[in-house]
Order: C-alpha cells, then structure tokens, then sequence
C-alpha cells in the first residue's frame, strides 16, 4: 500500500503560515545553539541540530536596508530587510510613509497585512508596543 | 597538488553581440563564439572532450549544447550558479584536465534576451518569503546591499555614479562595447530611478551576447598558435541564494573565494595588473574592490572617485567596459574570462593595460550570492 507517510508531520511552512493566520508571527530558535532562524526549516543552518522550538515574534524591529522600487505608473513602493529583536531577519516592507522616506536603522513595528493570499507580515513606523 | 599552471585558456571569443535580431538562438550565438573561440586556439571542434556551460533557456545545458555542436564529451560540467559559473567552470576544467577527465575544454553561453524581449531572462525562482513585497529582481536585491553600505561607510550616489563613468570611459576604447557615448556623474544621477539608490545607469545592460572559452593543459598549451594564458589560482564560496538570507549586505563571499584563489596563484591584489569584476550594478565594483582586499571595508567608494579606475588611472578595472556599458546578455562572467586573457595577450589595442601580466577575474551569480575568484597570468608568471 502506497500512501501518505504517517510520521510526516506538519511541514514547518506550514506551521508558519497556520501561525501566520491566528494573527502571529513565528520563528524558530535553534536549541542547539541558540539562533533565531527564518524561514522554517527542518535543522539549523549554523549548527545543524534538528532540535528547533517555535517561537512568537514581539513584532519589533529595526529597517537594516531599504529601496523604494519604481514603476511605469504610480507611486514607488518600498521593499525592506528588517531585523527582528529576537535575532532573526526577514523581507518585508514599511507600510503608511512615503517609499523614499523609510531609513535603514528606523525602528519598526508589526502589521498583518490582509490579502486574499492569506495575511502578510508588513511593518509600521515606530515602537508604540515597546 | 596545486592546480596552479597546470592548465592555460588557449582560444577565446565572442559571438556576435549587442542585439542581433529577431530569429537567432542562444545556441546559434554558442555556435558563433565556439568557433571563433577553436580558430583562435587553433583546435577543431573534434579536439573538444570536455563541456562546460551553464543557461537560463536550457535546463540540461551541456546536453542542449552538446547536441548542437555536435560535441560528445566525455567530461560534462553544468555548475549553475549564476553569472559567476563560467569562472567556476575555469577552475572545474583545470581540475577535470589535471585528473585526466579531459583535455580540451570548451567553456561556452549565449543568450539573445534582447531580441527576445528586452528584458532578462532567469530561471530563477522567486522565493516564497520575498515573493509578497514584490522586489524587482534583481536590483532590489543590489539596491538593499547599497543601502546598507551608504548606511555604514557614507558612500553616496556620486560614487556609485564614478563606476557607470569609468566603466563607460573603458567602453569608449572598446569598438564592441554597446553604449560608448558620453556620460557623466551628473547624467547617472539624473537618469531614471529603478530601485533607490540605483537609478538605469547603475544598473548593467540588456544585450544579446554569448562567449566561448577553450582550456587545456599546459604541456598542450605550449603546442598552439597563441601565447597560453595560465590558470595560476581559482576559488569559491557561497553563503545564501536570496538576499534575506546574506548574513552582512556589506560583507561578500568573495572575502573567501580571494584568499583561497591568491593562495592557489601565490600573489596578492598588489600584483594585480589589471582587475575584471562583475559589474552587474556599480555597488558591486565598490563591493569588489572591498572584498578582494584592493582596499579597505567601507573605502570602495573613495576607491573609485576621481578617476582612478578609469583609463589612465590607478588600478585598471573591467577594461572592456563591463557588464554596465559594454555587454551584459543576462550572465556575463565568461565574458570577464575573454577580456583578461585578451589583455594578456596584448591583444585590446586602445584599452590595452600596459605590461599587463596578471589578471584577476572575479565573477558574482545571483543576488550577491555566488562568488568565484581566479587569477589568470602570462608565461612570465609561472
């Protein structure tokens, strides 16, 4: 008999996203070692443990780099790399400013984005959680 | 065993480049580059046992080539790491040489993106945590790494704009290179916006093109009709594939591939005659300079100014206008191949570097991702 293996699990993208969801943003922190890892995977890439708990992001960050992306029509739309407090660093952009005005070392908060593709992580200027 | 002078590039070309009209195949610009690459090593095509290419329009790369040129190798390398794979293949076809694998070596790509559309071709898949901000790929990749380094070390647009002005200063004394007008620091920083800071003049072209390298031993080598261009180091690294993942923006992984090639080759950029460096965006000869020790972290951008990589300046920097004014057919590294042994030959007429003697050829795939060092030197370097 062919079929699903049963010890598969839930794949950690999915996990994610399930989190994604509910309203949350997860990570994982290596028990290894100790780091902050994103995008889910199944082991650490600094150590190589598969030993990795989930996490909830506080949602608070930094902008590490910035670009506002330009188009034939309409206003630049902004792109960011933000680093999270917790350690771990991903894509995103700045919400509610103008494109051009986002600074790299600019404090950032968490939005979700609500698409029809389900919610997306986005940031907001400031630190009013902290 | 080091590999250094083991094997020496002994034929190079270009196919035809810039745009070459509607109808033409990848393939066909293989076809135009191989055979002017064999005519220069004096080789025929049944010479040829070992094939090396990589391709954003054939999935099996060598075996679409392969079957073209009617070639049946017996050592067969298609290494896909972006741009930098060709320089990767340099090192792989000295290896395979050196082991017996094969003994003459066809580097080879084409690309017609141009003609095709205008608009780069890549295979390259979009990575499902970037995907939903929708960065243009990918200069918004280049564009967050030249953020991050304004941040850090203050350099400015004015500077990047220099690395557009001396690469277009090469291409005026190139005959093939694609854009030879003028072009100042002003016209870059007035030129249309992309991906902030970099506007269309920091960004490489979109061209047709493609290229061939033929490598073989050196005891072979010594046989043929052009002085050998020597193989005297090579290395590589690699640390992410998206941008998300690089661990430091500022910081490439050519600061491993240089050591490992200069070690292989036993000289250090001091000796470095003249330097071609994937220029796929001007923030990368800034990065480059950085990270293959020609200066400090976070000095690249006063590197640059004031003409000292332009002709007559100080360190001789892509010679033949690079992949910003000269061509750029969506992976450019073989064409970096072809410039340096041009120049150490003698061969660039207008553009030649005087008493050029070691080149260091440093191609970059993907997003700042691979990085591939080699260091190419004349009879008098072994």
């Amino acid at each position: 008999m062919r079929g699903m293996n049963p010890e598969a699990g839930e794949p950690p993208a999915g996990i994610y996203r399930r989190h994604l969801k509910s309203g949350v943003l997860v990570f994982q922190r290596c028990a290894g070692c100790g780091a902050a890892l994103f995008y889910p995977r199944v082991l650490c890439p600094a150590c190589g443990s598969a030993d990795l708990a989930w996490e909830t992001s506080s949602g608070r960050g930094v902008v590490y780099a910035t670009t506002a992306v330009y188009r034939r029509e309409g206003d630049p739309y902004n792109v960011v790399l933000v680093d999270l407090e917790e350690g771990f660093r991903m894509m995103s952009r700045v919400d509610g400013m103008p494109a051009e005005r986002v600074e790299v070392g600019a404090r950032v908060t968490l939005r979700l984005d609500l698409t029809d593709d389900g919610p997306v992580p986005v940031f907001v200027l400031g630190d009013e959680n902290r | 065993m080091s590999l250094r002078g083991k094997a020496a590039v002994v034929g190079v070309a270009e196919s035809d480049l810039g745009e070459v009209g509607p109808g033409f195949t990848p393939l066909d610009l293989i076809g135009q580059a191989t055979l002017r690459a064999l005519e220069d090593a004096g080789l025929a095509k049944s010479d040829v046992d070992g094939l090396f290419s990589a391709s954003a329009y054939h999935h099996m790369p060598t075996l679409s080539v392969g079957e073209y040129l009617g070639i049946r190798p017996r050592y067969s390398d298609a290494t896909s790491m972006g741009g930098s794979s060709f320089v990767s293949h340099l090192l792989h076809a000295a290896a395979a040489i050196d082991a017996r694998h094969c003994e003459v070596a066809l580097i080879t790509y084409g690309s017609t993106q141009r003609s095709g559309g205008g608009r780069l071709v890549t295979g390259s898949e979009a990575d499902p945590y970037e995907a939903p901000y929708n960065p243009r790929y990918p200069v918004s990749m280049y564009a967050l790494a030249a953020s991050r380094h304004m941040h850090e070390y203050g350099t400015t647009r004015e500077e990047l704009a220099e690395v557009a002005v001396a690469a277009r200063e090469w291409a005026k004394l190139n005959p093939k290179a694609f854009m030879r007008e003028d072009l100042t620091v002003e016209d870059v920083l007035a030129s249309r916006m992309v991906s902030s800071p970099l506007s269309v003049r920091d960004c490489c072209l979109v061209t047709d093109g493609g290229g061939a390298a033929i490598v073989t031993s050196a005891e072979r080598a010594r046989e043929l009709k052009e002085p050998p261009v020597y193989l005297l180091g090579a290395g590589e690294a690699h640390w992410h594939r998206s941008i998300s993942q690089m661990p430091d923006l500022t910081v490439s992984a050519a600061t491993e591939s240089a050591p490992r090639a200069y070690g292989m080759a036993g000289v250090g950029p001091e000796e470095v005659d003249l330097a071609m460096l994937y220029d796929a965006f001007t923030i990368n000869t800034v990065l480059f300079l950085e990270d293959l020790g020609f200066c400090e972290k976070g000095e690249g951008g006063a590197f640059v100014s004031g003409g000292r990589i332009s002709p007559g300046g100080e360190l001789a920097v892509n010679t033949s206008g690079g992949g910003l004014s000269y061509n750029h057919p969506g992976m450019y590294g073989l064409l970096l191949i072809v410039e340096a042994v041009r120049q150490l030959r003698g061969e660039c007429r207008d553009r030649q570097v005087q008493n050029a003697n070691i080149a260091l050829v440093h191609g970059n795939g993907g997003v700042l991702s691979s990085q591939v060092t080699a260091v190419l030197g004349s009879e008098s370097t072994l």
